[in-house]
């Protein structure tokens, strides 16, 4: 365990502010007197800085961290010093080769679902389903299935923690945020059946690659993979047999939106299309009738059964369907994915994710032209949100959903410090109501105010800032190991905190500062204040 | 932060600030609690048809033995139907008092067998040919529809079926830690959200959590002279039972652990040890309810039944039609109710499971229209579409 070093010594200032707190805990805590000295100076509302000021520069810069990342911290205001808004744009949404710091890469490295091949694991535990299943002893069978029920659980916990990690500490926030929208707009429920195997590679497969790419290759990737088909049925689709699950989820939650243009009809006529579209977790593939075996596709656990394929005449959204077998899919796909109505569904959708509740109406109709004129490209769609007068203009307003507190907290706690336990961060997003893979429906979470705010809700935050505030909580306590945590507190009365925190706290925030009669109470407050609920 | 307004803003949800003492007391308000078991528990094994040899042929290792002097026995309750043993102790003394009372044949019209599809279905009570609004439950509606309704979900997030208009709270009971953010940090707090949007809610949250620790006190006092507590769900049903006593009058609680696809038991065994469980803790929630119990009433439902004929693991999968229990202080029990046909191989539903004949929106809308006097235009709204049932349990 190293010593305990929460920040780099950005300032001496830092420092000395970090051994007062530590050598007496029980006097009013250091950097109150400080920081209030700090911020008035910065930012009593009637000598607002104008726009020219190093203050001013500085407030405009850490608005602009604080919104393109998962949320400021010296780290990432190193990062995108020296480069003005437009160029730390640019940067954020073509992701170069920088990759994790190597501490936290070696932790990500180390988890099995980095180490082992997806398709031979998943047949493995295939297989091991299989044989449990066959076990004629009932008391072996049960004790067989835990233990099979444990790995899966181990399997998703090792998702759940790569993800928090990456957001927590990857340069490429602007791709981090994005692999978690689109997580959680073609959102999976890891406790359906085996679906917790599958997360990783659904992640680092089907979403990640795409997440700032082109949205018909992320639709193909995620309507292919076997997470999605098992968690809206496409398995059980067979000709004759039709289940239209994934058919309505694609138009009514991925595509076209459910106030789309589409019928019960075309959700019929697209379930036909999906017939046979499925996934084989066998290391053999399925027997075929001779006649059909030319249509039979398997790549990976991907697997289109001509078998159980409805062969018939379709229409679509008023079109035929033109082609045969699995070429059906990727042509109602391209039919979807370039509908003016899903231009202006997902367009809804990130202006609701990154500006506000309602969206204004004249940016969302440009978003969604640039969505069509691009043919889908995000990075293109999101740079009109993100560069757009709109959303410089709504600094500090969006209320954050339980994952961005909680990341946007630990940031701000421990900037580049990296926590060696994601088990507290895990807890804290279920206690909070929003667990990674967690969404029950295919909906996916909502990101608006009313689905967060609600006073159990912000009584149960007001905890989580209290525990993040006081203590190192378990994140520098390896799972399995031996407690050799030392008793800490993350120091949030910072060189980022005098620079330009404070100078964005109202007077509420400021006066309840003063009243915090520990360096802990003054973290608490902190992370408590309406100011942290927002970005 | 104005009082006024926080209590005009939370009065629906039952925040409004102040002593529980209050409302609580005289009060003869109804009191509901809907019991949610997920996972589809297996009703043949709890409402035994003890009349059909049928249901004997078809679970060969899982049945439970016609009623006699047997312990492992079914409890006897009319020609056709008996108990699960395991609840002799807690739910068989509350059906012989007419206190409870089950509805066999229950459940949706969904047939997808899916626990989210049909969880989904009941949470949401809508009719079924309607495109689905997942921010309307119909436990959200009926708080709309009744004046003083104080509903709370005892659970970790708010379930689909309080989800809607009117803001509701939710508490998990099952552990209840002492708050870390003490009242001194807890008023600075709230002091730091005055005049903004939040306000309300913030102070709101404060007083659901104050609430819930107060009415606690007794238990944890209890706790720390070693008194010997109860565990799981009982103790889940004793503290539910302590807040329903106190503000909340509409409540909502799950319950998990019944999907037995494998070595479910008999008399006893794993799906056993499940009944005997929650049978503790029904017959707690009863008992601590105290002199409110004669208000209160009980629905126990889960999403679907399971096969009718065990599978080839000691177990049972996915089926359709369940059962319903009813239980309250004022109930005409002591009763298996509702349309019945004879448990035979030609009345299952695709020769798999029970049928439903018993739409769970007609009952629910039935039993809460004599519960509550709801009219036609409220129950219409609670439950769109459906016609009631009325079962005259109250």
């Amino acid at each position: 365990m190293p010593t305990l070093r929460f920040f780099r010594p950005v300032s001496s200032l830092t420092v000395a502010l970090l051994l007062t707190a530590c050598a007496v805990p029980t006097t009013p805590p250091a950097g109150v007197g400080a920081g209030s000295v700090q911020s008035s100076a910065l930012s009593s509302e009637a000598s607002r800085p104008n726009a020219q000021t190093p203050d001013a520069i500085l407030l405009s810069q850490y608005h602009w961290v604080n919104r393109l990342t998962w949320g400021a911290n010296s780290s990432a205001m190193a990062q995108a010093r020296g480069l003005g808004p437009p160029a730390l744009l640019a940067t954020l949404l073509k992701p170069s080769g920088a990759e994790l710091p190597a501490a936290v890469a070696s932790q990500v490295q180390a988890l099995s679902i980095s180490q082992k091949p997806f398709v031979p694991m998943m047949q493995a535990l295939e297989q091991q389903r299989r044989e449990n299943d066959a076990l004629k002893n009932d008391e072996d069978k049960k004790a067989a299935q835990q233990a099979y029920q444990q790995e899966l659980n181990r399997l998703a916990r090792e998702a759940a923690s790569r993800h928090i990690l990456r957001a927590m500490y990857s340069p490429n926030q602007l791709h981090e945020q994005m692999s978690w929208f689109w997580l959680n707009h073609f959102s999976v429920f890891q406790n359906k059946a085996n679906i917790r195997a599958m997360l990783g590679d659904y992640e680092d497969s089907a979403i990640r690659p795409h997440a700032l790419g082109r949205f018909r290759d992320l639709l193909g990737a995620t309507t292919r993979h076997p997470a999605m088909l098992r968690y809206l049925d496409n398995e059980q689709n067979a000709a004759g047999r039709i289940n239209e699950n994934l058919a309505r989820e694609l138009m009514e939650l991925h595509t076209l939106g459910a106030d789309g243009p589409y019928s019960q009809k075309d959700v019929q006529e697209l379930a036909r299309v999906l017939t046979g579209v499925g996934s084989n977790l066998l290391v053999a593939d399925a027997p075929v009738r001779r006649e059909l075996q030319g249509f039979y596709v398997r790549r990976g656990l991907f697997e289109f059964h001509p078998g159980r394929h409805d062969f018939g005449e379709k229409q679509l959204l008023g079109q035929a369907i033109r082609q045969r077998g699995l070429p059906e899919l990727d042509e109602a796909l391209d039919r979807l994915a370039r509908h003016p109505a899903t231009a202006r569904f997902i367009s809804r959708k990130l202006l609701q994710f990154w500006l506000a509740d309602t969206p204004p109406p004249a940016l969302l109709e440009r978003m969604s032209q640039v969505f069509l004129s691009s043919d889908g490209d995000i990075a293109a769609t999101l740079s009109v949100l993100l560069s757009s007068a709109e959303f410089a203009a709504g600094a500090g307003q969006k209320f954050k959903d339980p994952m961005r507190y909680v990341i946007s907290a630990l940031r701000l706690a421990y900037d580049d410090r990296p926590i060696l336990n994601t088990g507290p961060v895990i807890n804290w997003l279920n206690r909070l109501g929003q667990p990674l893979y967690g969404r029950q429906t295919p909906d996916g979470w909502p990101t608006d105010e009313a689905a967060w705010a609600s006073p159990g809700q912000m009584a149960a935050r007001f905890e989580v800032a209290r525990t993040i505030g006081s203590g190192s909580a378990g994140l520098f306590r390896p799972e399995g190991q031996a407690n050799l945590e030392q008793p800490a507190f993350p120091q949030l009365s910072n060189a980022l905190y005098h620079q330009v925190l404070a100078s964005t706290l109202g007077s509420g925030t400021r006066a309840a500062l003063t009243q915090a009669n520990s360096p802990q109470d003054w973290n608490s407050f902190l992370l408590s204040s309406p100011e942290m609920m927002r970005r | 932060m104005h009082r006024r307004l926080v209590m005009q803003q939370f009065a629906q949800a039952g925040l409004a600030l102040g002593s529980s003492q209050l409302l609580a007391a005289g009060s003869d308000r109804p009191n509901f609690l809907l019991v949610f078991l997920r996972g589809g528990y297996d009703a043949a094994h709890l409402l035994v048809p003890v009349g059909s040899s049928f249901y004997y042929e078809s679970r060969p290792t899982l049945a439970i033995a016609k009623p006699s002097a047997d312990a492992s026995s079914a409890l006897a309750l009319d020609s056709n139907w008996g108990l699960h043993p395991a609840l002799r102790e807690t739910i068989y003394p509350l059906y012989q008092k007419g206190q409870a009372a089950f509805i066999p044949f229950a459940g949706t019209h969904d047939t997808s067998r899916s626990h989210f599809e049909t969880q989904d279905s009941i949470e949401l009570g809508q009719a079924p040919e309607a495109g689905r609004n997942y921010r309307s439950g119909f436990l959200n509606r009926l708080a709309a529809c009744l004046r003083d309704s104080n509903a709370m979900a005892f659970t970790d997030r708010l379930p689909l079926v309080l989800q809607g208009d009117v803001k509701v709270p939710n508490t998990a009971l099952r552990t209840v830690s002492k708050p870390a953010v003490d009242a001194r940090q807890s008023s600075v707090i709230s002091a730091m959200y005055q005049g903004t949007g939040l306000a309300s809610n913030v102070e709101a949250g404060f007083a659901v959590r104050d609430e819930v620790m107060r009415e606690m006190a007794a238990e944890m006092d209890a706790a720390s002279r070693n008194a010997i507590s109860a565990r799981g769900f009982e103790l889940e049903a004793r503290r539910i039972a302590r807040l329903m006593k106190g503000r909340y009058n509409l409540g909502f609680v799950d319950v998990g652990g019944w999907d037995t696809h494998v070595a479910q038991g008999g008399a006893t065994g794993q799906l056993a040890s499940r009944f005997e469980e929650l049978g503790r803790g029904l017959a707690t929630f009863a008992q601590e309810m105290g002199a409110q119990w004669r208000n209160t009433t009980v629905l126990v439902l889960s999403e679907f039944g399971r096969t009718f004929r065990q599978n080839g693991n000691n177990g049972t999968d996915h089926g359709h039609g369940s059962v319903y229990w009813v239980l309250g202080g004022s109930l005409r029990g002591g009763r298996v109710v509702g349309e019945q046909v004879a448990v035979t191989q030609a009345n299952l539903f695709q020769n798999r499971d029970y049928p439903v004949l018993n739409d769970y929106r007609a009952i629910i809308g039935g039993l809460l229209a004599r519960q509550y006097g709801l009219g036609p235009t409220d129950l219409n709204s609670l439950f769109p579409g459906a016609q009631p049932s009325d079962l005259a349990l109250l």
